[in-house]
């Protein structure tokens, strides 16, 4: 286990953010065995403060939690757990509840797993993750819950539905985005005949399209690590093969590649794939051949360097992109999510080789305090372009930079389906960059 | 004597003042208890998500601009800081002040620190801190986990004060310790008042010291005809504003359910006389306010004249709100004495109080003085309503809601107004306290209960299409089916 920080400007929270996984899910309805601050904080700081995505149908306020006091911490909380999933199954409408623990109920040593399984044996459609906080971040409790809720809950039918692929991509809520990228996923797997499960979200089907999970042709991890533990234990539980692509698509040129990927591991032929790549590539070009005038016109200053202060998500997506469909060269990029030690070769590979000749300086530094000081040293001399949070504005402001906010905390815009994954996701990151350089001047 | 400064931690408010989560009934019979001492709390076996003390404890300390607050705690219980950060920058470029970022820093406190413990962690915290922004003051800000292992902040943060010699103030704020968030606030202040305030230099005769959040100034206007100087505290302040608030002519609260432990105790310890009253909302909380303050300060005549004016100046404006809002009526969630003094405001404006719901409920405030009460104030003044005491518990809420079907559904407390809008009720949140305060608040917010009001397409809209989280059973179910106990003796 990695040594951790010390942080200032935090950009991800703790292991039981994951109750934002859930609530992510159609329908789920997180219990949450923690102390009284820890929901609506976790609510606050990768909902509200990502872009001001709201409640959704049972987050905020309305999450049943135990609001561990110190009688519970004294004498245990087993009791006033099993009171409040009792009430929970009474007063909440849902199809499917996660007990997630906090730091107190994980410190103190109840036995979650023995109150929820007397609801299983009553047939309760209920699950558990030990997520106390200080057991890792965000990322963290994404990937524990969905670990645990594969574990106790999903069972294999037998059934095997050609076409069908589950997504494991981007952590709902703690990327701002992830409504509107996940929906484009599906749109671009679509595109070539493929069918996507993508789990979380708008129209993903709630807890049914979970029990589906066993019945995929394949699992596609679109990420750097987040997932592939749980592609690995599907593969060992349910023998489904998988395939990882390590950067989200954002553009024309990843983009492309991405679906030629999936198509050769799919077994699709090549004809379809690259039909519908032509198509959207052509729309593509289209719309950026407009932001040429602009681009190469543009007499008041453009961002000589760009610097990503994001996940490894984003970081490698956003560099990609830049790199290779609008020709902007990287300062350095730091890496915020605290990837584990086994995944940062592949990481660091990645923005090794970003374009042709192209590559990046990277640290994985979750301490803002440490970046700051670290691009300070870089000082004004390439007009950087810093996209990272909120945290970040008044730092490109200094090095007389410009600043977009694409990743968490994001209090400095509203997001409600906008996504950057795809061919029109690089035109939004296009327009949306530009914009936030052209509003500087103003 | 509940205030003693002597003691590294405080009482919470269960303790000292009595305060309650749970009640249903009319707030003429809670105040009644309340004074007799006979108030039980009524727990709920289910609960949802409430708010805790470190929060609380830390709204008040993040916004000092020359201090640094450490929270000594896992990563999650930073997930205000950045709602903090807007807070804090919404309010600079307010108050004209340098725009930067909150100074808030997690220790990060992971699995090995809670099998170690985590005091070293703090120690090169503090120390990094002191070096990133040379503050002139340190708070370090406690967790559950932090006082579930048992860390020995004081023990580190004497040690640090002794090598680095500026204040650093261990604040003791563990979640599970109280199921009143407020306590978070006593916690701050007790920090501020044991390590930070200064006995007096020279006392002012004219500083009026303001426990607030972080609402515009509405008080310079006001206090302009009185000569007074209003000292906003304790957000937006600097170490030194602080140091000297003993020296203040008085001090007065937007809120005594925020400021009850620091303005008593700025009495008892510091000498600076208190304003005991009704809050200053509605007509009659904000005469005997005035009148209270003017006699602390001396200035008996002005008051009198600016009562008078004042009331002047807004009779016709307040009888034209008055017919516009004629048959209204109101729900209103809020923390406990925002919430009576919301009522007030409402009462003025002739709008029926269909039902409110507080967030707590202190039988007594730390100055045990009757004329601060201001429930009791509210059902004197104007007679009895149906009031709930709950922690945020949004089922209950929304099962009331659902029934009583108001106009409008007041709040004050993010997170809670969703539910007015799947209810398709027109919501209004009341972000800055100052807003409704003295004559010109009860103007203030009847044009934005009249504008809400007037048009209220977009929760219409909503409530067509999203749905409520609550089984048909439980709508169905008393609001009060899960609250157990009783009331009174």
């Amino acid at each position: 286990m990695q040594v951790s920080e010390i942080i200032e400007y935090p950009r991800q929270f703790c292991t039981l953010a994951a109750q934002q996984t859930i609530v992510a899910i159609d329908r789920a309805i997180p219990i949450l065995h923690a102390g009284p601050g820890c929901s609506s904080k976790i609510f606050g700081g990768a909902s509200f403060s990502s872009g001001y995505q709201g409640s959704g149908y049972v987050g905020g306020s309305a999450i049943p939690c135990t609001n561990t006091t110190e009688r519970d911490v004294v004498f245990g909380g087993e009791e006033r757990l099993r009171e409040v999933i009792d009430g929970a199954l009474k007063v909440m409408d849902g199809d499917f509840f996660v007990v997630l623990t906090g730091c107190t109920s994980d410190i103190v040593g109840d036995d979650v797993a023995q109150v929820v399984s007397e609801f299983t044996n009553r047939d309760v459609p209920i699950a558990y993750a030990e997520t106390g906080g200080f057991k890792g971040n965000s990322y963290n409790g994404h990937e524990l819950v969905l670990e645990s809720i594969i574990n106790q809950t999903i069972e294999d039918a037998g059934e095997r539905i050609e076409g069908l692929v589950n997504i494991w991509s981007v952590v709902p809520y703690q990327d701002p985005f992830w409504d509107g990228n996940l929906q484009a996923i599906k749109r671009l797997l679509e595109g070539i005949g493929l069918k996507a499960n993508i789990l979380f979200g708008e129209k993903s089907g709630g807890f049914k399209s979970w029990k589906q999970i066993p019945s995929a042709q394949f699992n596609l991890v679109i990420s750097p690590w987040v997932g592939v533990k749980i592609a690995e234990l599907l593969e060992s539980k349910f023998g489904t093969p998988w395939l990882q692509y390590p950067s989200i698509p954002i553009g024309a040129v990843e983009t492309s590649k991405f679906l030629k990927a999936v198509g050769r591991f799919a077994n699709i032929d090549e004809k379809i794939v690259d039909e519908y790549i032509k198509e959207q590539e052509s729309s593509y070009y289209y719309y950026l051949e407009k932001a040429a005038d602009f681009l190469l016109e543009f007499r008041y200053g453009l961002p000589g360097r760009f610097f990503n202060i994001a996940d490894s998500f984003y970081t490698i997506g956003i560099s990609k992109f830049l790199a290779n469909d609008l020709s902007l060269l990287p300062g350095h990029q730091f890496i915020t999510d605290e990837a584990p030690n086994e995944y940062r070769s592949l990481i660091e590979e990645q923005l090794l080789k970003l374009a042709p000749g192209v590559s990046t300086e990277v640290s994985f530094i979750a301490d803002g305090g440490k970046i700051h000081e670290k691009l300070r040293q870089y000082g004004n001399r390439y007009s950087p372009l810093i996209i990272g949070g909120t945290w970040d504005s008044d730092l490109a402001k200094e090095l007389d930079g410009y600043h977009l906010s694409i990743s968490l905390p994001i209090t400095d815009r509203l997001i409600l389906n906008r996504h950057y994954v795809g061919y029109d996701g690089g035109l939004r990151l296009t327009e949306d960059i530009y914009s936030s350089i052209l509003q500087s001047y103003q | 004597m509940t205030i003693n400064l002597l003691n590294e931690d405080l009482q919470i408010r269960e303790n000292r003042l009595g305060s309650i989560t749970g009640y249903h009934g009319s707030a003429k019979d809670l105040s009644n208890c309340s004074r007799k001492s006979v108030l039980n709390d009524r727990e709920r076996s289910f609960t949802q998500c409430s708010s805790c003390s470190s929060g609380t404890a830390i709204c008040q300390l993040a916004m000092i601009q020359d201090a640094v607050v450490i929270n000594h705690a896992p990563l999650g219980c930073s997930g205000d800081f950045p709602e903090f950060n807007f807070i804090n920058r919404t309010g600079q470029i307010k108050r004209k002040m340098k725009l930067k970022n909150v100074r808030l820093i997690s220790t990060n406190l992971r699995e090995k620190d809670m099998i170690y413990g985590g005091n070293e962690k703090l120690e090169k915290t503090i120390k990094e801190a002191y070096e990133r922004y040379n503050p002139k003051a340190i708070f370090v800000t406690t967790s559950c986990g932090s006082g579930i292992i048992g860390d020995d902040v004081n023990g580190a943060v004497e040690k640090a004060e002794s090598e680095l010699g500026i204040p650093i103030v261990p604040i003791f704020c563990e979640g599970f310790r109280s199921k009143i968030w407020a306590t978070g606030f006593d916690a701050a202040y007790h920090g501020i008042l044991k390590k930070i305030v200064k006995p007096p230099k020279n006392k002012s005769n004219n500083i009026i010291n303001i426990i607030n959040f972080w609402g515009d100034d509405y008080f310079s206007n006001l206090f302009e005809k009185l000569g007074l100087i209003p000292n906003y505290i304790v957000p937006f302040t600097t170490i030194t504003q602080l140091e000297k608030l003993s020296e203040a002519a008085a001090t007065i609260q937007v809120c005594s359910t925020l400021g009850t432990y620091f303005s008593t105790a700025l009495e008892q310890e510091f000498g600076v006389p208190e304003v005991k009253s009704p809050p200053p909302y509605g007509i009659l909380g904000t005469d005997i306010w005035l009148r209270e303050l003017g006699n602390i300060v001396g200035k008996e005549k002005e008051v009198e004249e600016l009562i008078i004016s004042e009331k002047q100046r807004i009779e016709e404006e307040l009888q034209d709100l008055r017919n516009k809002l004629k048959g209204k009526k109101a729900f209103v969630a809020a923390g406990a004495v925002h919430g009576h003094s919301i009522i007030s405001v409402l009462k003025e404006l002739g709008i029926q109080v269909a039902g409110a719901c507080t967030w707590h409920h202190d039988p007594i405030l730390d100055n045990r003085d009757e004329t601060s009460d201001s429930l009791k104030h509210v059902v004197d003044t104007y007679g009895d309503i149906q009031l709930t005491v709950c922690n945020k518990q949004s089922f209950e809420m929304v099962n009331l809601l659902n029934r009583v079907e108001p106009d409008i559904f007041i709040v004050r407390h993010s997170g809670m107004s969703i539910w007015g809008a799947k209810l398709g009720i027109p919501t209004m949140l009341i972000g800055d306290e100052q807003f409704g305060l003295g004559y010109q608040g009860i103007i203030n917010y009847g044009q934005k209960i009249y504008d809400m009001i007037t048009n209220s397409s977009y929760v219409k809209n909503l409530s067509k299409y999203t749905k409520l989280p609550y089984t048909k059973w439980w709508l169905e179910q008393d609001p009060f089916y899960f609250l157990g106990g009783n009331a009174g003796e």
